[in-house]
């Protein structure tokens, strides 16, 4: 951290338990807004956790041989199905935007209006072109293939349930995250975020602390997102 | 104070998040031709994981900045992440011990 008063206290485990005994705040130069937004995404990783453990848990101990994500998420191209191809699209589309949430984070920093506005507006985009992808991932299992919560045409019975709930508590935490990213991104471009305008909700002065605390959300569900890949459509 | 005082923010060069993000796309990438090259068993779930696990901390790390944080924040994050991992292989072990129990009583049967 760039701050003087910080870099004199100790650092590493030391300074852990100096900031931890100090009888202040015990995240030292961490805005309250952001340390409340670690929290929640923390309780939201339990959330997230317990559905991939539950999943996890019944796919190892079904004796009806599990839907193969493969060829069920397999795109007809050129006339060839290709495996996983749209989920494929959907992570890359998902990363260019944290991307771009990590510069528009960077140029709130310097406090640098248009450009922190315009990668706002980006990840905004990119989370909605997301959302889009995923509705016709949804509506092309749901009435091309029958896919429903208790039955599907693949195997196990349990994996529309999992695949709606996990993908669908996925999708509502970008959904929450679009409507926040155009709403902040008016924000920048009104420039609320210099003249420290206070906000709707709150008496506090807006700053652009702000972004980094959306910035976090963003990012986390990356995160989540790079887990659902990883056990949902890839085991 | 801390609150009192203005808030004081680190910034970055803007080359550390495009190196970042170039990563993130190559291993996405990785990870992706893991399932096209269609690899199985133990070399599939050592590549998922690993790419998994690389991803995830880059993003952390650099994107969510804990890289450059204080540890009192960096551990009160990463230890209930601990606990899950603990919860994960409880439910590893329980879930060989259902399937056996389905395929036990299925096949030899009880009584």
């Amino acid at each position: 951290m760039s701050d003087p008063t910080l870099d004199k206290l100790p650092g590493g485990f030391k300074g852990m338990s100096t900031d931890m005994g100090s009888d202040q705040t015990a995240f030292k130069g961490v805005n309250w807004g952001k340390a409340m937004m670690w929290i929640f995404l923390l309780s939201d990783t339990f959330i997230f956790s317990c559905f991939l453990i539950s999943y996890m848990k019944v796919r190892a101990s079904v004796v009806d041989p599990w839907p193969y994500p493969s060829e069920v998420f397999a795109l007809e191209f050129m006339g060839a199905p290709v495996p996983l191809l749209l989920i494929a699209i959907m992570t890359f589309v998902l990363i260019t935007s944290s991307g771009t949430m990590a510069l528009a984070v960077k140029y709130g920093y310097e406090k640098n209006k248009k450009m922190c506005g315009m990668f706002v507006l980006l990840t905004a985009i990119g989370g909605l072109t997301f959302v889009g992808m995923q509705a016709f991932e949804w509506s092309k299992l749901i009435f091309h293939e029958g896919v429903r919560p208790w039955t599907n045409p693949f195997g196990a019975e349990q994996f529309g349930a999992f695949f709606f709930m996990i993908t669908g508590f996925h999708g509502t935490h970008v959904s929450i995250g679009v409507i926040f990213l155009f709403i902040f991104a008016r924000k920048v471009f009104k420039g609320d975020f210099d003249t420290g305008k206070r906000g709707f909700f709150t008496t506090m002065k807006s700053d652009y602390v702000a972004i980094e605390i959306l910035g976090l959300y963003w990012h986390f569900v990356d995160l989540v997102w790079v887990f659902i890949f990883a056990f949902f459509y890839l085991w | 104070m801390a609150e009192a005082k203005k808030e004081q923010t680190t910034t970055h060069k803007i080359g550390i998040y495009l190196w970042i993000w170039g990563l993130l796309f190559v291993l996405s990438f990785f990870s992706y031709m893991v399932d096209w090259f269609n690899f199985q068993g133990l070399l599939r779930w050592t590549l998922i994981l690993l790419f998994m696990f690389l991803k995830a901390g880059l993003i952390m790390a650099f994107f969510m900045h804990l890289f450059w944080e204080r540890y009192a924040l960096v551990n009160v994050l990463l230890w209930p992440m601990t606990a899950i991992a603990c919860f994960v292989g409880l439910m590893v072990a329980e879930g060989k011990y259902t399937v056996f129990s389905r395929m036990f009583y299925f096949f030899v049967g009880g009584a």
